[in-house]
């Protein structure tokens, strides 16, 4: 495909379905999460497992749910029940990949959904971890997709909700979280991943047509970009999808 | 009117104090007790504390409307329409609300102790979170959380207090008029909430007769003593959305959304809270709205929803 066939942020979501494995348990947040974990469903893991926290497990998803709570979550579910079990599934370990967005991400992985500023009296009021901090504790890895802009990535988060790789290697473990952690980061610019030594984030690949200074403008910590390669483009049949079936609103465009 | 059954405007003065704890049943834009909240606002309750996991336009009238002292949530949002819901993220900007923030699991975790008989919960969850750390100013009586080593293993663990609010409010597709509850779709932790709570009132769509809601007891999810009152309220979620049998109302949010962001709340109040319930469905659009949102049988909402 030629560039100017798809958008970033489509892209963005075509790379971030690429992290669910047929057949995965696959813990979806609302918003973006969701259209790739559907896109996942309808192209390469047709058997990944869907589940959302207020209650249902493997739905057919006939239409994008516009929360985890959704009566289009309920269609085709094997089971439908509610927050206690999900999360007590999640708690037990059963759960493949938490898939997150957030308002801020850290070089660490640690995700702000809560508030920019003082915790009380803020600059600005998120809305709060719902199942977030859950999903970051209790899946075995996890993977975040969110817009890549300076002030949405800084060094060190204002209110750490979800937990990452904490101050770095051991911080998880000191915490006490038993599993788990941050594998990706998904952005409209690149895909990011973590050094597996440093626990830090370095900058995997960019998007066809994005600088890697451009990548750098917009995070708020130094970024190794010395092992980045272009990210590949997009199938037509993912766009089409993405356009015609998913969100075919046009959110992505 | 039968069994527990009483009105609307009943059912609020008799079992809401101003100051009381109360949790709604729902999820962000679904299934919320809203004809209840609107008569709450009605009658000029406040200083309520809410506890909830993840709200949305259930908590944010209420905070709109001045009603709300205390919130112990986990999520406040209207998803697509908006995130944080407005008034409640205006509210806590301003510092004009106490808010405590656990996950939804650790809300949940409060409220299964709640209904279990227990004093706390343990979980694995929220450890390294922010949230283990501020927002612990209940006063000294009451803790947010405890940190322990477990007993047997020597794992750390938390300990999340017990949620019993004074009172819980549940909408429901069907209860009986003894007060047995059905719900369909996701339950979210409503049945949980209902056991944690001192007393419950139950809004549904329909009241049955006991006996006929009791020919499908696997499909019940609270026993009848749970229950202390019932009210007929058909679309008493509105604009949240009631499985199976109508779809949230893109239009009401954009409409709420708008007057909140152009400080003319006080308006949407008059025009949509301080009406009765009948007044109330002819001005989001009476029949041809709920034509417009009533659900697909088999899919159980509306599939041609303009959203």
């Amino acid at each position: 495909m030629m560039p100017e066939e798809y958008t970033l942020k489509e892209l963005m979501v075509v790379r971030a379905s690429k992290e669910i494995k047929d057949g995965e348990k696959v813990f979806i947040g609302t918003g973006l999460p969701m259209i790739a974990g559907m896109l996942a469903k309808y192209t390469h893991a047709p058997n990944c497992v869907i589940i959302f926290e207020a209650g249902t497990v493997d739905s057919k998803l006939l239409d994008l749910p516009a929360s985890v709570g959704d009566p289009r979550c309920v269609y085709g579910a094997s089971t439908c029940t509610g927050l206690f079990d999900i999360f007590s599934m999640l708690q037990d370990g059963k759960i493949d990949i938490g898939f997150l967005g957030g308002g801020q991400v850290d070089k660490y992985g640690n995700l702000n959904s809560t508030a920019i500023g003082e915790y009380r009296c803020p600059e600005v009021r998120f809305p709060g971890s719902g199942g977030a901090c859950d999903m970051a504790c209790l899946s075995k890895r996890v993977v975040i997709i969110m817009k890549h802009e300076l002030r949405r990535f800084p060094a060190e988060v204002d209110y750490l909700t979800s937990p990452g790789w904490m101050d770095g290697p051991g911080g998880r473990e000191k915490a006490g979280l038993v599993r788990g952690g941050p594998t990706t980061v998904i952005t409209d610019l690149g895909v990011m991943k973590f050094d597996p030594s440093s626990k830090e984030m370095y900058l995997d690949s960019y998007y066809p047509g994005v600088s890697i200074e451009k990548i750098r403008e917009n995070t708020g910590f130094d970024i190794d970009c010395s092992r980045a390669g272009e990210t590949e483009k997009p199938h037509i049949e993912e766009i089409a999808l993405l356009r015609n079936k998913i969100a075919p609103k046009g959110s992505l465009r | 009117m039968k069994g527990k059954e009483i009105s609307i405007t009943e059912a609020v003065k008799k079992f809401v104090n101003d100051g009381s704890t109360i949790a709604f049943g729902g999820f962000t834009q679904n299934r919320h007790p809203m004809s209840f909240i609107r008569e709450m606002i009605r009658q000029g309750k406040k200083d309520l504390v809410v506890y909830g996991h993840s709200s949305g336009i259930d908590l944010d009238i209420l905070v709109g409307a001045g009603a709300v002292k205390r919130a112990e949530i986990a999520y406040v949002g209207d998803e697509q329409f908006v995130t944080p819901s407005p008034n409640f993220g205006k509210a806590a900007e301003e510092g004009k609300l106490e808010i405590q923030d656990y996950s939804n699991y650790g809300a949940t975790l409060r409220f299964l102790a709640g209904a279990m008989g227990l004093p706390f919960m343990p979980a694995k969850t929220m450890l390294g979170s922010d949230m283990l750390k501020s927002g612990s100013d209940k006063g000294k009586s009451e803790k947010k959380f405890h940190l322990m080593e477990c007993p047997f293993t020597g794992e750390k663990v938390v300990l999340l207090p017990a949620a019993k609010p004074d009172l819980a409010i549940i909408h429901a597709q069907m209860v009986g008029e003894g007060g047995t509850v059905m719900i369909y779709g996701q339950k979210f932790a409503d049945d949980i909430i209902a056991k944690a709570a001192k007393e419950v009132v139950v809004t549904a769509e329909e009241i049955l007769p006991e006996e006929q809601i009791r020919q499908k007891p696997a499909l019940t999810c609270l026993p009848f003593f749970e229950v202390d009152a019932i009210v007929k309220s058909p679309f008493g979620a509105h604009p949240t959305s009631c499985y199976g049998l109508y779809d949230y109302d893109p239009d009401h949010y954009k409409i709420y959304v708008k007057a909140i962001k152009s400080n003319s709340f006080d308006e949407y109040l008059e025009r949509y809270v301080y009406v009765e319930h009948r007044e109330y469905f002819e001005r989001i659009g009476g029949v041809e709205k709920m034509e417009r949102l009533r659900a697909d049988p088999v899919l159980g909402y509306s599939p041609n929803l303009k959203r």
